[in-house]
């Protein structure tokens, strides 16, 4: 097999010109998938038979949360790659995606908390997926604060990957343990999110809202990781060049 | 001198010049060994640190009552959540100490460089670093236990769930304090990277011993809890080790 | 002179903004002594730890009887003693006791040897006290004796006579004869003059950026 695409993609100046010749292809169907699937959840979608227009709020919430672990996901791995293959370009751009991360995570508390207002009476609830969403809010948290308290940039590079794999490993095991430890707590009367049987009509802006967030989350992570090599390579010859041109 | 030299490189030694490089004569066990015992002969010689985190685990149990209320009723039903929450507070504590020292005085620089895999020294300073806070707050727990209005009959369950989960504490913490070394001050970022990885422990200890509380079998929650210990045996002292040679470049 | 066996090519290294080896090469032969001078700041002990192992170069090769040391990094690291600025000593256990647990954890030591290593380096009288009661110039005296407890064939030196007396310099260049005398390799990184014959010593000399 020839590998040289790999290596090539490892090479910040061929990586900083691919992520902005990219970007636009991302940004742009995003965009239009975005609204498209705002305007068929908020306006073409019926409201939901027991949960009122109160349910169009899942067309933010679920997106996030499922934006929040995909994009974690994506941090490990860029962190197992850099530090298996000592890329360079693959620690910048797992340093890129943790503000984007944090961000998604943060959303999904924010948009969940005012989903169950309605639905539950109270802002916050001891839901086992909520429940989640903050501890991974805290892994980033941590995976951040790691990153900014190593002075030497190699070292919080392999440092914090090290984090991140560590984090992608707990993930699973986290979330398992909250919802073992919120099925003995639970009370019956709690609402929960995400009912299996839902209306093609509701149905579809959801689905279009998920690739349009995903990919709303590629083009972010292209421009911060053109920001991430520029500043790694502030003094790179290259970068001279590519900006005086 | 250059008589002697020349004299002597005749005949090179070859055990120390021998190409292959003369292979440690001592055994990965061994080494392990060498390793507990240097820290336990060390932590021997400062006792008064030894203390610290158990009497940091009395002191926050004995917070509770002060703060909630004396009456053994209301307390018994938090109970099982303090002593845990207690006890990761204190096991937590103790963390800081475990590689620093150790980084500080370029013990950690020979571990890497002695030949023999730093996973295994690893796991025996994680070892080290339980039987000295892991196992004395699980023997001090029936004490406290009993303080916030535990049954008698509980004890047990409680001191083997704590026993267990310390060992999964201690093992998910040296992976946070090998993460943090070589940072100035690491004390909250520390418990910031550690206690979420550590909550799954305190979910099924807390729930084990919350069992063992109301009388009821607590095999379920032990058993999750043992899979964590059994999983942070086999992955943590790889993550520590990882770590701990990238604090070093 | 025989191959080189420890042999380094076109090493690079960078710490943040700083490149700080920039193209390294030596290679060093059985019974040769490679002192590396060079001013403060450029780059000796990066050099020496990197040779180690413990600093990987960004680019370049290190290689150890002809193979990347990368193949086997503990079979090379095993074969190595490396004692930088500081010997690493535990502040509260004694002389006697840090090498014990040092060199223990790499060879079988008897006690007899222990003591003959700590008398040669005029230590036996105080090699009981915790190190923490030790001078400067004492513990660098505990550090020798692990070398030449340690019987491996190459060694790393930071700055090895810093600290010493007069005597004490001397028996780190007799120490360091009687390694290249049994096919031994010593890197030491110094901005003195080793106290050594000049023949068997070879120059790497690093400049400033």
């Amino acid at each position: 097999m020839n590998w040289t695409w790999f290596h090539r993609l490892g090479s910040p100046p061929h990586a900083y010109r691919l992520a902005q010749r990219l970007t636009p292809w991302f940004a742009w169907p995003a965009a239009i998938l975005c609204l498209l699937a705002l305007y068929g959840g908020l306006v073409l979608a019926p409201p939901d038979y027991q949960q009122g227009e109160g349910f169009r709020m899942i067309y933010v919430h679920a997106p996030t949360a499922w934006m929040s672990l995909m994009v974690y996901t994506t941090m490990a791995l860029a962190a197992a790659v850099a530090l298996i293959w000592r890329i360079k370009v693959a620690h910048a751009a797992a340093a890129a995606c943790a503000p984007i991360g944090a961000s998604f995570t943060f959303a999904a508390l924010v948009t969940g908390s005012l989903y169950g207002e309605p639905m539950w009476g109270t802002w916050w609830e001891w839901d086992p997926r909520l429940t989640s969403e903050l501890i991974l809010l805290f892994l980033y948290l941590g995976y951040m604060g790691l990153r900014a308290a190593i002075e030497d940039p190699q070292r919080a590079d392999r440092t914090s990957a090290v984090l991140a794999v560590v984090g992608v490993v707990n993930v699973p095991i986290i979330h398992y343990s909250v919802s073992w430890w919120n099925s003995l707590h639970q009370a019956p009367t709690v609402m929960r999110f995400g009912k299996p049987h839902m209306s093609p009509a509701m149905l579809w802006p959801l689905l279009v809202m998920l690739i349009g967030f995903t990919l709303l989350f590629a083009a972010l992570l292209l421009v911060r990781l053109r920001a991430e090599i520029l500043a790694r390579e502030r003094n790179a010859a290259w970068i001279r060049e590519e900006l005086g041109a | 001198m250059p008589e002697l030299q020349h004299a002597a490189l005749g005949a090179p030694d070859a055990a120390v010049a021998g190409s292959a490089a003369p292979r440690a004569a001592v055994t990965l066990l061994a080494a392990a060994r060498l390793v507990l015992q240097r820290d336990l002969t060390l932590a021997f010689r400062r006792r008064a640190q030894l203390v610290q985190p158990l009497a940091f685990f009395v002191i926050v149990t004995m917070l509770f009552p002060l703060a909630i209320s004396p009456e053994l009723a209301r307390l018994r039903e938090v109970a099982a959540g303090v002593l845990w929450v207690a006890a990761l507070l204190a096991s937590l504590l103790a963390l800081e100490f475990l590689f620093r020292d150790d980084a500080h005085d370029g013990t950690l620089e020979q571990y890497v460089l002695s030949g023999q895999p730093l996973t295994a020294l690893m796991f025996a300073k994680t070892a080290a670093h339980w039987l000295l806070t892991g196992l004395p707050l699980a023997v001090m727990a029936p004490l406290a236990a009993l303080s916030l209005g535990a049954p008698p009959a509980a004890l047990p369950g409680i001191v083997v769930s704590l026993v267990i989960g310390t060992i999964a504490l201690s093992l998910i913490g040296s992976i946070g304090a090998a993460l943090t070394l070589g940072i100035r001050r690491s004390g909250v970022l520390l418990a910031l990277l550690t206690l979420p990885l550590s909550l799954p422990v305190l979910i099924f200890g807390a729930r084990a011993s919350e069992l063992a509380i109301l009388g009821d079998p607590i095999v379920a929650p032990l058993e999750l809890l043992g899979a964590l210990a059994v999983l942070g045996i086999t992955l943590a002292p790889l993550a520590s080790a990882a770590a701990v040679r990238i604090s070093l470049e | 002179m025989s191959d080189p066996c420890l042999q380094a090519e076109n090493l690079h290294l960078w710490r943040g903004e700083r490149h700080v080896l920039r193209g390294v090469s030596f290679a060093l032969s059985r019974g040769v002594c490679l002192h590396v001078a060079g001013a403060n700041g450029a780059g000796k002990t990066s050099l020496l730890r990197t040779a180690c192992g413990l600093l990987p170069a960004e680019s370049g090769r290190l290689s150890w009887d002809g193979r990347d040391v990368q193949e086997d990094l503990a079979g090379f690291q095993g074969a190595l003693i490396y004692i930088g600025h500081e010997p690493p000593l535990k502040a509260d256990l004694s002389a006697l006791e840090n090498l014990r647990y040092w060199i223990g954890m790499r060879r079988r030591v008897s006690p007899a040897a222990l003591a003959s290593a700590l008398q040669r380096v005029s230590a036996a009288a105080w090699s009981e006290r915790p190190a923490r009661t030790l001078s400067a110039g004492q513990k660098r005296r505990v550090a020798l004796a692990a070398l030449s407890l340690a019987l491996v064939p190459l060694w790393l030196l930071d700055e090895p006579t810093t600290n010493l007396d007069g005597e004490g310099q001397q028996l780190v260049g007799a120490l360091i004869e009687e390694q290249l005398a049994r096919g031994g390799m010593v890197l030491a990184a110094t901005h003195q003059e080793l106290p050594l014959a000049p023949a068997r010593v070879r120059r790497l000399e690093l400049r400033l950026a």
